[in-house]
């Protein structure tokens, strides 16, 4: 998880293996090994995601944007995006206090912290969404008394975004743990010799040192969130116009036999995962820079 | 600032880290505090900052109870042994750190913080580096910019953890001097943690020595290597030949060899069992016959460079309990010629100036 500290594109450590005659292997075994790999490439990731933009592009442009302004696409597409505004700056407080706390001190029941930040990656979605259903539903803890109160929560929006802040949770948290662990507490603590309150040290010690893990996090965090299908889909009771997300409207429109409409909406989230991409790309390069260097010096 | 610790005892889990300190050091000196590694001696210094709390006993600074005082508040130059240098800030920016955190109404004006940098990095002698980044700085060079940042703040005391630790030889040796004349500008109370004897006996005014979380000797280093007050202190300070053996009378019988000593003021009885230390210099050598007193040794190697050539020698009952006795004896050439030394002779070694104590094992 930790890719932004490990990896370096810079390290040119391949081309030196390459250029050398004493490592280099024969060109059948490059070819073969690289056609693999694209063929692979090729057939599982661009291929879909050609068909993608080709099918919602099928009937023409007009028809592209109409499946998109219509109420209930555009409904969804609220909807996702609210739940992503309020699950990732929940999930950055989450995540920033739990790797601080893992990474900065020691306390009884650590390790089982660390092993809770993990269960939303260990357990399926669709079993997070029941958690909440047993929880909050109708016939659920506390069903009887929220709906004597009037307070929906499981086939509501509310549910919706509790659900998205549960799959998310560890990604921020598992981002920075390692980076905060390896870069240890002196400069805390030199921040603190200095007289620098707690506060301050965070601000002007902590954050900068971990500004590209967490963007990073962030990054993926948001991805999630707004793709999150499974336990969404639990929670949400598929009311249109009210409880769909993006995912779900996509799937709906499927099951209606509206193909371009639903690979219109699914173009949106093919295009959110192309943008992740490159913004991921572009942190790892600026981290992998700094860290370069720090190397070299 | 004159710091007093008192009775300190702190514990890891099972691990006894310091184990009933006191320790009182008047204002204006250079301290070193010396010992084996896993001794105490920087989790003393970081109880002593307030980074590490003692489990009990008090510390006071200035005369006045810091037990409870937050490390904001103790007015404590802390220096880490990996400089700990804030690596997202410029060297400036590093040294200006303490200046600018400071409650607004305390915190000095752009113009004073500048001047009062460069003044520092004028100090260290770097103001040239100012606009660099930790990362673009040698060891040496980080350590003299962390001793800046410290002192931006003015401390009290100045608290150094293996200050010179992760340099290599050379480097090591012009910090230490460095160090040494810095102080002597600014008599600014200092305690500078080292495992390195060579350093303490070198820079400091005064030595704490510590082992197993207690203190063996404080005292000047003339007097830590003069008179070193326990069997301990004898044999981490300098080198020292050891011998192990029984008391008769005004001898030692070690082995089947009997080495004279001068009754010290230990009082010890026949047949107590001792442990004896010489320095290489205070040690002799003799031809082997038999009407002489001394322990037998065979000569290894003799290594002929510099003023002072060194003999290394084998105990004659080498590997006793599996492992090979090492003696070393310091001599002229013109000594060695006289004694016809040369490797595999067999000699007899006593000793000018013998520690006696009493052997605990």
């Amino acid at each position: 998880m930790s890719a932004v500290t490990q990896l370096n594109p810079h390290s040119g450590f391949a081309s030196r293996f390459e250029r050398n005659i004493a490592t280099r292997d024969p060109r059948w075994v490059k070819f073969l090994v690289l056609g693999l790999g694209l063929t692979f490439f090729a057939v599982f990731l661009l291929l879909p995601l050609v068909a993608v933009f080709v099918e919602a592009l099928r009937k023409g442009w007009s028809t592209y944007f109409a499946a998109l302004v219509e109420p209930d696409a555009a409904a969804a597409i609220r909807l996702t995006l609210l739940a992503a505004a309020i699950a990732v700056p929940l999930n950055l407080v989450f995540g920033i206090a739990a790797a601080w706390a893992i990474a900065k001190f020691d306390f009884p029941g650590k390790q089982l912290l660390i092993t809770l930040i993990d269960l939303p990656f260990s357990v399926s979605p669709v079993v997070a969404g029941l958690i909440y259903v047993l929880v909050f539903g109708a016939q659920g803890w506390f069903g009887p008394w929220l709906s004597e109160h009037d307070i929906r929560i499981i086939f509501a929006v509310p549910g919706i975004v509790l659900a998205t802040i549960f799959v998310t949770f560890p990604f921020i948290a598992r981002e920075l743990i390692p980076l905060m662990q390896s870069q240890g507490r002196d400069e805390e603590e030199a921040a603190i010799t200095l007289g620098a309150s707690g506060w301050q040290a965070f601000w002007r010690v902590t954050l900068p040192n971990i500004k590209w893990a967490l963007l990073y996090g962030v990054i993926l965090c948001n991805a999630r969130a707004m793709g999150e299908f499974g336990a969404v889909s639990v929670v949400s009771g598929h009311i249109r116009g009210e409880t769909n997300t993006m995912p779900l409207h996509v799937e709906i429109l499927y099951n209606e036999y509206q193909f371009a409409a639903a690979f219109a909406v699914a173009s949106l989230l093919a295009l959110l995962a192309l943008v992740t991409l490159a913004i991921k790309t572009y942190i790892e390069w600026q981290a992998g820079r700094v860290s370069l260097q720090e190397q070299l010096r | 600032m004159s710091i007093e610790v008192r009775d300190i005892h702190k514990s890891f889990g099972a691990f006894k880290a310091l184990d009933g300190v006191s320790l009182s050091l008047p204002k204006g000196e250079l301290v070193a505090l010396l010992g084996p590694s896993g001794c105490g001696k920087t989790t003393l210094l970081r109880i002593i900052a307030g980074l590490e709390s003692a489990d009990y006993g008090s510390i006071r600074l200035s005369g006045a109870d810091a037990t409870a005082k937050h490390v904001r508040e103790r007015q404590v130059g802390f220096v880490f042994q990996h400089y700990a240098l804030f690596r997202h800030m410029s060297v400036f920016e590093n040294v200006a750190f303490g200046l600018r955190v400071k409650p607004r109404g305390e915190r000095p004006s752009e113009a004073i913080i500048r001047e009062k940098v460069m003044r520092l990095l004028d100090l260290v002698q770097l103001s040239w580096l100012a606009d660099r980044f930790p990362s673009q700085l040698s060891g040496g060079q980080r350590q003299r910019i962390a001793l800046a940042r410290a002192l931006a703040v003015e401390p009290q005391v100045l608290l150094l953890d293996e200050p010179f630790g992760a340099l290599d030889a050379k480097v090591r040796k012009e910090l230490r001097r460095w160090l040494r004349r810095l102080h002597d500008e600014l008599h600014i109370s200092s305690i500078f943690v080292t495992h390195d004897q060579e350093e303490a006996l070198e820079v400091a005014d005064k030595i704490v020595l510590m082992n197993k979380g207690r203190i063996e000797q404080i005292g000047g280093p003339r007097e830590i290597y003069n008179e070193p007050a326990t069997s301990f202190a004898c044999s981490f300070i300098g080198n020292v030949n050891e011998f192990r053996g029984r008391i008769e009378g005004n001898y030692l019988r070690v082995g089947d060899d009997l080495l004279p000593h001068e009754p010290s003021d230990l009082d010890l009885a026949d047949g107590q069992a001792v442990v004896a230390y010489a320095r290489p210099h205070d040690t002799e050598i003799h031809p082997l016959s038999a009407d002489r007193s001394g322990v037998t040794a065979k000569v290894n190697r003799i290594l002929e460079s510099g003023a002072l050539a060194r003999v290394e020698l084998v105990a004659n009952g080498a590997a006793r309990e599996g492992r090979t006795d090492y003696f070393e004896v310091e001599l002229t050439p013109a000594e060695i010629a006289e004694l016809g030394l040369e490797t595999g002779k067999r000699v007899r070694l006593t000793s000018r100036r013998l520690s006696v104590f009493r052997d605990k094992q």
